[in-house]
């Protein structure tokens, strides 16, 4: 087998950026329900403007996060601030935060108008502006045709705009949106998605976006805050999150992967029948590899590539790309993402470049 | 809503703990009054004594008014179910002509004050040249109590998977086996939640059977018409006996079901509205 | 998936039910109503407008009804006073001990009828223990008597009786209130009266109408808690009716009344059912 020695850390988005103040500040914050823990030591910042999204399993404690930012729950301990002010102390009421909750909760009672007018109302804001608001938060998410509807007269995706729209209008310093799609249907979801993204940056508001869905999370996200079993697996940008996953659950959970458990002795990394060199410590490590970086081998490639032998046990067409099953003579099986050309039988060298192989702990079982 | 974090303000708590006790007060000085000496009132009580139960234990007339009402419910639960059943599934799975009045005749005896209905039944027995007597009383019974029975029947109904009855009957069963093998067993809680129910409330039944009397009495009837010749404790003693028996068998009801499904049921069963066409 | 004949067979008997025991009751009433009675004692059955006409003559029975009107009305506003906040405190602020609070609301309602007035009559009689209990405390020296036979004793018993019917569909419909709408209200600054104006209260009206329905329609019909403890001053308007049909023997004036009652009722369901239609929004 071939050998290479790629330094781990590449151009892959790893330059520290320097961040202003943050605008919201969580602090160690622990939460339980009776016995269960829903979260354990959460630290998390959101910068003025962000796009965050809170990607998580169900159970992963996800929706009690951004419910103790609204003010819904209470922590057990830790803090959360905003703007150099205390939050966690203050009812949901008097938090300069909205919330677009998951089934919308419009009121059914009042009409379109009258919901998005509510906050304003609320505040006792003089009957002209708020008029004038609600007119430009309707215009802003296509609605002003509805304004005298009834929230069980308009479809989901309508109601989908109009609680986007009450959020909104009262200007909060950060929205707070749970799985505000996951009733969608999916090409409506897709196309709420750019919509969301394009208005996110159009008013500039920070926005705390929690889904369970990946590729919703990729698609949208400036930083991705994957969550496990109440604890913080890896906060970071969709492109850090994929190609460097801090762990192997990182790694499985965001877009597929294989694991490679090997043990590296000597500068020698041994994978059941593979085996190549690399600049890990000796001991047994974890790898992913993606399925796109394995391909077939071609002639006269990087000489550092790791090529094998596989039989081809399934071919899944996919579009663009055919994903395929190989196994090796005496193991691994891997999963490997090729052009999409037609069928493939028996036999094939493949090969991946050491370089793609990041390494990726298996964090201990919580 | 569920929202439990605060205990509330204050005066609410207050609020609620003077309702319960306005509540409970008449029941409780009833209670307390049967163990008093001489006869009812007067504060403190005084000389308590168990007389008065003594005294009921002997008292044939109320004992066989108590005999009487047991048959009466017994025949208003039959008659309520053989009728409200058929009545639930009506509005469950068909459609005719002039239903939604039917819907809402076999649901206004729920609502409508006791006096009308015992007073059109009279005519009706008077019209049919009926003596009045238990029978009479069993028929207003049963009639005044047929929403009851339609109404946790149609609730069950509404929750029953209707792919059960369609795989019996793919599985060779017809209607009637299906009914019996798989819709009963399916509504056995709403069925003997609607018997506690009637039976309960047609022991407690008067404005009804006020007008049907004949020559028996019931026992809301023969309370009644002591009641007119003055105030004794052995009223009390039956009395406290009577809410005794009623809160076994909401103890019992309660067994019956969870306590997540009974709860809104007994409450919707006071919407007017609460059955609407299936 | 249903034949024809289970469709009949689960169709025609309550039908015939419906039609013999309830259909058919009422037209009699409605056929007495327009009867009338010989000196002799014996129904005429000739048609006229007789009955009406008197019922709008005799300044007695508009003045009967209005007053069974202004009861029903008062035990109505009473029951609302007393059961909604313990709904709304129930659903809310209860807690773990909701369910048990809930059946302690339930029981009295399985009280008999009957024996709730009764003890009422023991409570407020002139030697009752309300009054013997203000004397032994020395607040009074004397017994109050407005507190048996009037209006006022009629209108605290029927209270009473009715409160847990109108506690129970207000706490359905506040049970029904989604908690996100509530949070929502909050989320979007409304502290808390604010959140139960705008949000709590408009969403558990259908509620509030269905218990208010009831206790108005039921103590309007009442005759035994008048006869009981109403006295001269406390007679509503279906106790003209049981005289008319017992000493009296006026069935064809005493079916007017009642019939006229029944319309009353039935206008107020519909009315009811109407709005009800009108603030539910599921």
């Amino acid at each position: 087998m071939h050998s290479a020695l790629p330094k781990s850390a590449v151009a892959l988005g790893e330059q520290p950026v320097t961040r202003p103040a943050p605008l919201l500040s969580v602090r160690a914050i622990r939460k339980r329900f009776g016995q269960t823990i829903v979260l354990r030591d959460i630290s998390l910042e959101i910068a003025e403007g962000e796009f965050l999204t809170i990607l998580g399993e169900s159970g992963s404690g996800k929706t009690t996060l951004l419910r103790l930012v609204a003010g819904f729950e209470q922590a057990d301990s830790g803090e959360i601030w905003m703007g150099g002010e205390r939050l966690d102390i203050l009812p949901p009421y008097a938090r300069r935060v909205n919330t677009v909750f998951q089934q919308y909760a419009l009121f059914p009672h009042l009409s379109v108008f009258d919901n998005v007018a509510y906050g304003l109302r609320v505040q006792k804001i003089e009957k002209a502006e708020v008029a004038s608001r609600v007119e430009q938060a309707l215009a802003m998410v296509k609605m002003t045709a509805f304004v005298h509807s009834k929230p069980a007269n308009i479809s989901g995706g309508q109601q989908q705009r109009v609680a986007l729209a009450r959020a909104l209008v009262n200007r909060p310093r950060l929205l707070l949106l749970d799985e505000p799609l996951s009733a969608l249907d999916a090409n409506l979801r897709r196309q709420m998605q750019i919509e969301l993204k394009s208005l996110q940056r159009q008013v500039g508001i920070a926005f705390v976006f929690v889904t369970h869905d990946q590729h919703e999370a990729m698609a949208m996200s400036d930083r991705i805050a994957l969550l496990r079993g109440g604890e913080l697996e890896q906060v970071a940008t969709p492109r850090e999150l994929y190609f460097r996953p801090a762990t192997a659950y990182v790694a499985q959970f965001v877009g597929q992967s294989n694991l490679l458990r090997c043990s590296v002795h000597n500068g020698i990394a041994r994978c059941q029948s593979l085996q190549w060199s690399c600049d890990l410590p000796d001991g047994n490590h974890t790898l992913s590899l993606r399925p796109e970086n394995v391909r077939l081998a071609e002639p006269g490639t990087a000489p550092d590539n790791v090529r094998f032998h596989a039989a081809v046990r399934d071919q899944a067409f996919q579009g663009a790309t055919d994903l395929l099953q190989v196994e090796c003579a005496g193991g691994p099986t891997l999963l490997v993402r090729v052009p999409a050309k037609g069928p493939l039988y028996g036999e094939l060298e493949f090969e991946f470049s050491v370089r793609d192989a990041v390494p990726a702990p298996d964090s201990e079982e919580s | 809503m569920n929202a439990a974090h605060t205990r509330g303000p204050r005066w609410l708590r207050l609020y609620a703990a003077a309702v319960f006790a306005f509540l409970y007060f008449p029941i409780l000085v009833l209670a307390v009054y049967s163990f008093n000496g001489e006869g009812v009132g007067g504060f403190p009580p005084h000389n308590l004594t168990c007389r008065w139960y003594a005294m009921l234990l002997d008292d044939s007339a109320i004992w066989s008014s108590v005999g009487n009402s047991l048959l009466v419910a017994f025949f208003a639960v039959v008659l309520a179910l053989a009728f409200g059943i058929p009545a639930a599934l009506a509005l469950d799975r068909t459609s005719f002509p002039g239903k939604a009045l039917f819907r809402r005749l076999v649901l206004l005896p729920l609502i409508l004050p006791g006096i009308i209905t015992g007073l059109s039944l009279l005519m009706l027995f008077v019209a049919f040249r009926m003596n009045l007597s238990l029978v009479t009383i069993a028929l207003g019974h049963g009639t005044a109590l047929i929403s009851v029975a339609t109404t946790e029947v149609f609730a069950g109904l509404q929750k029953l998977d209707r792919a059960q009855e369609e795989a019996s009957l793919d599985l060779g069963a017809n209607y009637w086996q299906t009914f019996w093998r798989v819709t009963v067993p399916n509504l056995k809680l709403p069925i003997i939640g609607a018997v506690l129910l009637i039976f309960t409330l047609s022991i407690d039944e008067i404005a009804v059977s006020f007008f049907l009397i004949g020559r028996n009495n019931t026992l809301p009837l023969e309370i009644w018409s002591r009641l007119r010749r003055g105030i004794t404790p052995e009223i009390n003693a039956i009395s406290t006996l009577i809410f005794l028996f009623s809160l076994t068998m909401i103890l019992v009801w309660y067994r019956l079901g969870t306590r997540g499904e009974r709860e809104p049921r007994l409450a919707e069963e006071l919407v007017p509205g609460a059955v609407q066409e299936g | 998936m249903f034949s024809r004949a289970y469709k009949s067979a689960i169709t025609l008997p309550p039908l015939f039910w419906v039609a013999t025991f309830l259909l058919t009751p009422y037209a009699l009433l409605f056929c007495y109503s327009f009867w009338s009675v010989s000196p002799a004692q014996i129904i005429v059955r000739q048609w006229n407008l007789e009955n009406y006409r008197e019922l709008l003559r005799v300044s007695m029975y508009p003045a009967v009804l209005l007053r069974s009107m202004r009861i029903a009305a008062s035990v109505t506003a009473l029951a609302l006073l007393l059961g909604y906040p313990l709904a709304y405190y129930l659903s809310v602020h209860a807690g773990t001990r909701k369910h048990l609070l809930y059946q302690l609301v339930v029981i009295p309602l399985w009280v008999s009828y009957l024996v709730r007035a009764y003890a009422w009559k023991t409570i407020l009689g002139s030697d009752g223990v309300l009054n013997t209990l203000l004397q032994y405390f020395h607040i009074t020296h004397h017994p109050l008597g407005f507190l048996l036979y009037s209006p006022f004793a009629v209108v605290l018993t029927l209270t009473h009786i009715y409160t847990p019917f109108v506690f129970l569909p207000i706490y359905a419909s506040l049970e029904h209130i989604p908690r996100r709408l509530v949070e929502a209200s909050q989320d979007l600054g409304a502290p808390p009266l604010e959140t139960f104006w705008r949000v709590i209260l408009p969403l558990s009206i259908p509620g509030v109408l269905a218990g208010a329905t009831f206790a108005f329609v039921l103590s309007l019909g009442d005759f035994l808690a008048p006869l009981l403890l109403g006295g001269p001053s406390g007679v509503m308007i279906s106790n003209v009716v049981v005289s008319l049909f017992g000493a009296a023997y006026n069935w064809p004036l005493g079916s007017a009344i009642s019939f006229c009652m029944l319309l009353l009722v039935v206008a107020l369901l519909f009315l009811t059912e109407r709005l009800e239609k009108r603030w539910s929004f599921s």
